[in-house]
């Protein structure tokens, strides 16, 4: 009796896995047998096959992208915030949010496709888990600014995070980005942080990994409305911005990513909005100039070959002619489409004086198509450019952006 | 219904938050719930606008009103959820007497299957995280109890285990949503004069998504 009584239980727990039809059909055989004469669990077996039933996925509407935004819009206008996301906040809130929309939807096999993830040194390619696992790898320098804990296992370094439990991050201002000079691929931090924590986190269910990364994101932007100055400073590794920079940068890089993985399982993705696409591109044309210096840096001439003045280039139209000083060239930027603005880019370094002077010449491009090029999924000599002055200048600033790339 | 043990205290910082202003929590909100709320919406009342409407009343119904929300009587998710259904089944009702003159009983029937589908749906994505995780990883994805519980890091025994509550759980919402739309107990006057009482449902007025709260407030 008692082992009868024990075989009873033991098929009985088996019924909610049975009723999913999760059970190996040798087991699921005997406990099928014992359908037959147990009315106990035959009951409960048909009450859980009953209720499985109802677990058939009626596909809902889809969420349109844009109701967050317009949702979100309604209710502030009809209550307005007390203490509301910084503007430099949003294109970050609405990437992810965007990003984490498209996850939602991935069966299984999706998460294993493979995502190509282009950038001006190569290409590398991840599944969505490990793309994930990227992003809060780099948001996690934002987290380590902010006083949250750092997502990656093992920290920033060398115990050089901030004390714990700091509430209101520090305010100092940071001037301009700055490049510390250093041995080494500038990226390795990154690159080293993604694998330590794509390692830690290998073997979890993808939504689990999706949960966390969200979770991540959500503290950071609570903590960044504490911050609405955005002055602290993140320091990158190979390079420092300010808070309100570095949420741009991480809203481009969400966009670009959350694009390469929509591209890899056949969704379609939606661009930002236009006025996160325009703090996009103006973060761009601001870290521009470091990328034309690092082009400069990169070329077979010496770097003290500048000290000779931007007249050494063939062009000769470096320097402010006529007026006996001398000045960096300018070249002007217009964007075109829903984002649509100009920008003044300084060509030349430091070492050829003060940028000034009537533009070299001007460029006109689409807003998304600069960003793509940003993110180096463009070829430079085949992104379409309304071209008006100085071609050279024109290509050695279409050159220079996809170097504003990075793994 | 059952939620894991730090939902509760999660969902009352939240609703301080939204007190307090904060848009974090707004947003946050939505990240959670809209695809509940619109899902839910977008379920019964099968139309692309009035979902978005629906969304867009309830999410500003909470952050208007953050107090209205009582944390003892059950989770956000669940009163959010119970508020949606109400006010879209009330929608749906009111469309359906608009075209029809009156809702006979063919309408409410349909009416009520609608609702049924879309009730056991919610439950299922309202189930606590952890039996939700294990039923979606073996119904969803194809995994036997055994695969299911070494991919969670859980032992085949809580594996079998959560399969065989969840499902409890749902079978009970089940039969709860089956005895509230029972067209047998007639009430006085629906939610419009002049129903038929055999159609009314009476049980199926406004009142249906109330008691809805309830149920979902006293816990299962």
């Amino acid at each position: 009796m008692t082992t009868t009584d024990e075989r009873h239980e033991a098929l009985r727990s088996l019924l909610g896995a049975w009723a999913l039809g999760a059970v190996p059909s040798a087991e699921a055989a005997e406990l099928e047998l014992h359908l037959t004469d147990c009315p106990q669990c035959a009951e409960e077996a048909g009450r859980l096959r009953e209720a499985a039933g109802w677990l058939s996925v009626e596909e809902p509407l889809d969420q349109p992208g844009a109701l967050r935004q317009q949702v979100l819009d309604w209710c502030l206008t009809r209550r307005p915030a007390d203490l509301p996301v910084p503007t430099w906040g949003m294109p970050y809130t609405a990437e992810t949010a965007k990003l984490d929309a498209l996850l939602r939807d991935l069966g299984p096999e999706e998460w294993q496709e493979v995502a190509e993830l282009p950038w001006h040194g190569g290409t590398e390619y991840l599944r969505p888990a490990e793309v994930l696992c990227h992003l809060a790898a780099v948001d996690g320098y934002l987290a380590v600014a902010l006083g949250l804990p750092d997502p990656v296992p093992g920290g920033p370094g060398a115990g050089s995070g901030p004390p714990a439990g700091r509430r209101v991050p520090p305010q100092e201002a940071v001037a301009a980005p700055r490049v510390p000079p250093q041995a080494g691929p500038p990226w390795a931090r990154i690159t080293e942080r993604t694998a330590r924590l794509t390692a830690e986190q290998a073997g979890q269910p993808p939504q689990r990994i999706r949960a966390r990364w969200r979770r991540h994101c959500h503290e950071l932007v609570r903590s960044a409305a504490l911050a609405p100055q955005g002055n602290t400073p993140v320091d990158f590794g190979f390079a420092t911005v300010p808070l309100r920079d570095a949420f741009v940068d991480r809203a481009f890089e969400c966009y670009v990513h959350g694009e390469d993985i929509a591209r890899a399982v056949a969704y379609p993705y939606d661009p930002p909005t236009p006025q996160h696409l325009r703090q996009m591109i103006d973060l761009a044309v601001r870290m521009l100039p470091l990328a034309l210096a690092g082009q400069r840096a990169a070329r077979p001439e010496p770097a003290g070959a500048a000290l000779g003045g931007a007249d050494g280039r063939p062009d000769g139209s470096g320097t402010g002619v006529g007026t006996g000083r001398r000045t960096g060239r300018r070249i002007r930027l217009v964007i075109d489409g829903p984002a649509a603005g100009e920008w003044l880019i300084p060509l030349d370094g430091p070492d050829a004086g003060p940028p000034g002077g009537e533009p070299v010449a001007a460029m006109v491009l689409d807003g998304l198509e600069f960003c793509q090029l940003a993110a180096a999924h463009r070829d430079p000599d085949r992104v379409p450019v309304g071209e008006h002055g100085d071609r050279a200048a024109i290509r050695e600033v279409l050159r220079a952006t996809p170097l504003l790339s990075r793994p | 219904m059952a939620t894991t043990d730090d939902a509760p205290r999660r969902d009352e910082q939240l609703q301080r938050r939204l007190a307090r202003g904060e848009e974090t929590a707004l947003g946050e909100l939505y990240d959670q719930l809209a695809p509940m709320v619109h899902g839910l919406a977008g379920r019964i009342l099968s139309d692309q606008t009035a979902a978005a409407q629906l969304t867009r009343e309830i999410f500003a119904h909470v952050w208007e009103h953050p107090e209205a929300f009582d944390p003892s009587r059950g989770s956000l998710r669940s009163w959010l959820g119970a508020l949606t259904h109400r006010r879209a089944v009330d929608r749906l009702r009111a469309r359906r007497a608009e075209a029809a003159g009156y809702a006979g009983p063919a309408e409410e029937d349909e009416i009520r299957t609608v609702a049924t589908a879309a009730r056991v749906q919610y439950v299922v994505s309202a189930l606590p995280e952890p039996l939700r995780e294990t039923i979606t990883e073996s119904y969803y994805d194809g995994r036997t109890y055994q695969e299911t519980a070494r991919r969670l890091g859980i032992s085949e025994q809580a594996a079998k285990q959560r399969m065989r509550l969840g499902l409890a759980l749902l079978a009970t919402e089940l039969e709860q949503e089956r005895e509230r739309h029972r067209p047998s107990a007639p009430a006085a006057g629906g939610p419009r004069g002049g129903l038929p009482t055999h159609g009314a449902g009476s049980a199926d007025g406004p009142r249906a998504g109330e008691d809805g709260q309830r149920t979902e407030g006293g816990g299962t």
